[in-house]
């Protein structure tokens, strides 16, 4: 027995779900729901709990960066990739997030869907994408990383599309799917071009090489530029960044859990792993890393502007997490990989609640998302209430919960930058405000709904219990990476240190400014803490608290004190709201642009023209050609002696003729040969 | 003008009218009879070349017994003058062509070798009797076992086919 | 000597000949008759060359041409007298029962 048994077998983790996937799907159709859910959540807990043992065994092995290959799938002339894993410090992050969480969210599906039919098919799906997740964030290479890549996008599809006899259901799956593929299409452009530079895409091999190559100037378009920007364009289509992100809230049409697993926790933060992994190649493309810091601004605001004014609950939330996937980009753009990191951690646990809380008032009220129909509910769901509280206060940034360490991180980041922090901070006070407007909406005020047709009943257990494991992971999540002023040790980052100290091993040392508030902020990071910064860090706390304050407040005085000021607000910027509540009219704008040429090439150019005039006139003109030549020579057997006697006469003349005319070598019969 | 050169040239127009009266025939024995003329006049060139053997039995297998056979057989299906019939559409015309084309590419070809044909060799090696049977039986001994079989075949066949039959 | 060339230009018009009647007649038996016409032209081609190449080797096979054409005159006869008895006529084009 090795002496670290997992690290050895790592294949362990994501198998066991494909086998939970596959017993399920093959035999579970018969099978009551019981049995169902030992399959699924069995696998997927004892995918967690080797999960945790692989972590102890990873600290235990002094957290040496550990590398396997289990099996060689494609090698092809000098290209190798295989079935490698790895585990590192941000492996350990990802995988605990993806399974602890997962497993959460397996034992509330097993209370929301227990009166659904396929049952056996959702929890089918739901390992599947439990698997092709973990090969994502467990792979050594970019192929197999790719691989779980494009699993996770066909497990959204099926899971999007649960209910495909609902046209809009099935649509949106397509549409997810489809617009991943755009995303897809720059992952393997930025594929081939790191292979074609550096002939491997093994992470360790890749990278070693790849560092000591100098920095390419802001502007410059080389090879690390471009790779960057591909790889960073299916990481847009994954995470729902602009412009590919108009998938995710027409995803809300899959059930619930899966909105929390997929579209909060896991597969959309894919694009941001991604990101981080990278790091060394985007450390050399600056101008790569200014792009995606700037789309992850804009995407956080725009997103937050768009989540102002919806009414269905799902809507909003699926918004937020555009918008905080932006953050998590602009935290990665700036240089801030490990607060990227931390906040799609602490997203993970808020918005995954959020989520499942949201479920949690949809089952209370029968199957209603709309919030205008809600209100009132506090005292009639506690459980459910206090949960999504906890959580709104996280995503809000109130002090102390884990969303203000993780947002405060990533914004303190982006100081150096005015644009970036002015939006990053108005799109964490437009956060704060929505999210508000939606906790007062659903549970406060006058009941907008009928009491005698809807029949309010709080959630069963099993439902409940992961909402409040995530409710206290949500609130206390945030400590581990508090920051030395706040008196916490910022144990995160120094944990993530090694997995992106490579960077600083290779790369010239990105200049650092001291006239600069960040600039100073970094040295002092290293140096120890001077009173004037310590005032600077507090002066941006307070910013941000500040902020989030605004938000609730504007909340609370909209919605609660007056609730008939928000509709005339709506009515005196008709327009504004308008273009706010039909998203900006992207999804049209894209339908006009994009589809409907698309659509009509197909129909007229490649059907009417190559296939049909084309191919099968190609096709069908040999069939009938040959049909014609054989109606032809059919005429040759006429049944007549005679004219049988004239064929065999033009045969012998054309082997006359043949001999006749053929070159010197061979004599004609009649000469002799002396 | 040597002699062999005129009794050549007599026996050749022989053959030839022979075979054009052949065509010319509307009758079957006609042109039966016509053949046999063909028959003798070829065995009369080959004892101008010097191949006894061979003309003497042109004459007497050839001429005594295929051509008396087909004699027989005209005269047991009561063969009269053939009808006129035209149904076959290749017979006429581009029959013709062909049959021209194929004369043509023969004539051709003797043409461009007339060269190495030029010469007869020496009346020195006399083609005797006993030089063909010495070469059939050493030489060719296996051929002509066979064709010793091919008969007994043909025989058999030819008695088989020519039965009543049993009613 | 009769030049060589002379006997193989006599065996070609005699050939020529037969395909003509094989292609123009209309009585089986004289389509039969022009095969043989036929063998009797190359026959004499074989002889001549025998002749010219001082080789007996071209007799010999003359003498192997006539023996199998006169199994096959048997044989042959045999199917016309069939023919005739079943389609009572001796005219080729009236035996088209393999017309498609």
């Amino acid at each position: 027995m090795p002496t670290h048994p997992i690290l050895e077998y790592l294949w362990i983790i994501p198998l066991l779900p494909l086998l939970g996937s596959a017993t399920n799907g093959f035999f579970g159709a018969k099978w009551p729901n019981k049995y169902v859910n030992i399959v699924a959540i069995g696998s997927t807990g004892l995918s967690f709990l080797l999960a945790l043992e692989a972590v102890r065994e990873f600290f235990d092995s002094g957290q040496v960066l550990l590398r396997r290959e289990f099996f060689t799938w494609i090698a092809a002339g000098n290209f190798r990739a295989g079935f490698d894993l790895q585990m590192d410090q941000l492996t350990v992050v990802m995988v605990l997030v993806v399974t602890g969480v997962g497993w959460l969210i397996h034992i509330y599906a097993t209370g929301y869907m227990a009166h659904e039919s396929g049952y056996y098919r959702f929890f089918s799906y739901l390992n599947l994408f439990m698997f092709f997740m973990l090969i994502l964030v467990l792979a050594a290479n970019y192929v197999l990383l790719f691989v779980g890549w494009e699993g996770v996008g066909l497990s959204s599809y099926l899971l999007i599309g649960f209910y495909f006899l609902k046209k809009s259901a099935s649509d949106a799956g397509k549409k997810a799917f489809i617009v991943n593929r755009i995303g897809d299409f720059g992952f393997m452009l930025g594929m081939f071009l790191l292979f074609r530079t550096f002939h491997t895409l093994d992470f360790t091999a890749l990278f070693e090489k790849a560092g000591p190559w100098p920095p390419e100037a802001m502007g410059q378009l080389g090879t690390f530029t471009i790779a960057c920007l591909l790889l960073f364009m299916g990481a847009c289509g994954k995470s729902a960044q602009l412009p590919l992100y108009v998938w995710l809230p027409d995803a809300m049409e899959g059930p619930t859990p899966v909105s929390a697993l997929i579209h909060a926790a896991t597969m959309v933060t894919a694009g941001v792993y991604v990101v981080a992994r990278s790091h060394i190649l985007f450390m050399h493309a600056p101008t790569a890393m200014l792009v995606v810091a700037i789309v992850g601004c804009a995407t956080a605001f725009f997103a937050a502007t768009i989540g102002l004014v919806q009414t269905d609950i799902k809507r909003v939330l699926a918004y937020s997490t555009v918008s905080q996937l932006g953050y998590m980009f602009l935290a990665c753009g700036v240089g801030a990989f490990s607060a990227g990191i931390f906040h799609l951690m602490t997203h993970a646990f808020f918005k995954a609640l959020l989520f499942l809380a949201a479920g949690s008032v949809i089952h209370a009220m029968g199957g209603e998302q709309d919030m205008n129909r809600m209100g009132g509910l506090s005292k009639k769901i506690r459980w459910t209430y206090i949960t999504m509280l906890m959580a709104t206060l996280a995503i809000a940034g109130a002090p102390g919960f884990s969303g203000f360490f993780s947002k405060d991180a990533i914004l303190l980041a982006a100081s150096g930058n005015y644009l970036l922090y002015g939006f990053g901070l108005l799109t964490a006070l437009l956060t704060s405000f929505y999210m508000f407007r939606l906790i007062f909406l659903t549970f406060h005020g006058k009941q907008r709904f009928d009491e005698h047709k809807i029949h309010v009943h709080e959630s069963p257990r099993s439902m409940l219990a992961p909402l409040v494991i995530l409710a206290v992971l949500s609130v206390v999540g945030g400590w581990m990476a508090a920051p030395e002023f706040w008196g916490g040790e910022n144990h995160f980052e120094k944990f993530l240190e090694p997995a992106f100290a490579n960077a600083s091993e290779h790369v010239t040392q990105i200049p650092v400014d001291p006239s600069t508030r960040t600039g100073k902020f970094l040295i002092a990071f290293g140096e120890g803490m001077g009173s004037a910064l310590l005032k600077i860090l507090w002066t941006y706390a307070a910013i941000a608290i500040g902020v989030a304050l605004v938000g609730f407040l504007v909340a609370y005085w909209l919605y609660l004190r007056r609730p008939e000021k928000a509709d005339g607000l709506a009515k005196s910027m008709a327009l504004a709201y308008r273009t706010l509540l039909n998203k900006y009219y992207v999804d049209e704008l894209y339908g006009a642009v994009v589809v409907r040429p698309l659509v009509w090439i197909s129909t007229n150019v490649l059907w009417k023209v190559v296939d049909v005039a084309g191919i099968d006139a190609t096709v069908n003109g040999i069939a009938g050609g040959t049909t014609a030549v054989g109606d032809g020579v059919r005429h040759t057997q006429s049944g007549n002696t005679r004219s049988y006697a004239v064929w065999v006469v033009v045969g012998a003349l054309v082997i006359l003729a043949v001999i006749f005319f053929w070159p010197s070598q061979m004599k004609p019969v009649v000469g002799m040969v002396r | 003008m040597t002699a062999s050169l005129v009794v050549f040239f007599v026996l050749a127009a022989l053959a030839v009218i022979g075979a054009v009266s052949l065509i010319l025939q509307k009758h079957p024995i006609h042109s039966a009879l016509s053949l046999i003329v063909v028959m003798v006049a070829l065995a009369g060139l080959y004892l101008l070349m010097g191949a006894e053997f061979v003309a003497a039995v042109q004459i007497i297998v050839y001429g005594g017994a295929i051509m008396v056979l087909f004699v027989f057989v005209i005269m047991l299906l009561n063969a009269g003058v053939e009808e006129h019939t035209s149904i076959s559409k290749m017979a006429g015309a581009p029959g013709l062509l062909l049959v021209v084309a194929l004369a043509g590419f023969v004539a051709a070809t003797i043409a461009r070798s007339a060269e190495s044909v030029q010469t007869a060799s020496q009346s020195g090696v006399m083609s005797s009797t006993k030089d063909i049977s010495n070469m059939i039986f050493k030489d060719f001994v296996y051929p002509f076992e066979l064709t010793s079989f091919l008969i007994l075949v043909a025989i058999l066949g030819a008695t088989v086919l020519a039965q009543r039959e049993k009613n | 000597m009769v030049p060589t060339n002379y006997y193989v230009i006599l065996s070609a018009i005699l050939f020529g000949l037969g395909v003509f009647a094989f292609i123009f007649k209309r009585n089986i038996i004289t389509i039969f008759m022009s095969i043989e016409l036929m063998l009797n032209a190359v026959n004499l081609a074989f002889v001549a060359f025998s002749q010219a190449l001082g080789k007996l080797d071209g007799q010999v096979f003359v003498l192997f041409v006539i023996v199998v054409a006169a199994a096959e005159a048997a044989v042959g006869l045999g199917i016309i007298i069939l023919i005739a008895r079943n389609r009572q006529t001796l005219n080729v084009e009236r035996v088209d029962l393999l017309k498609l």
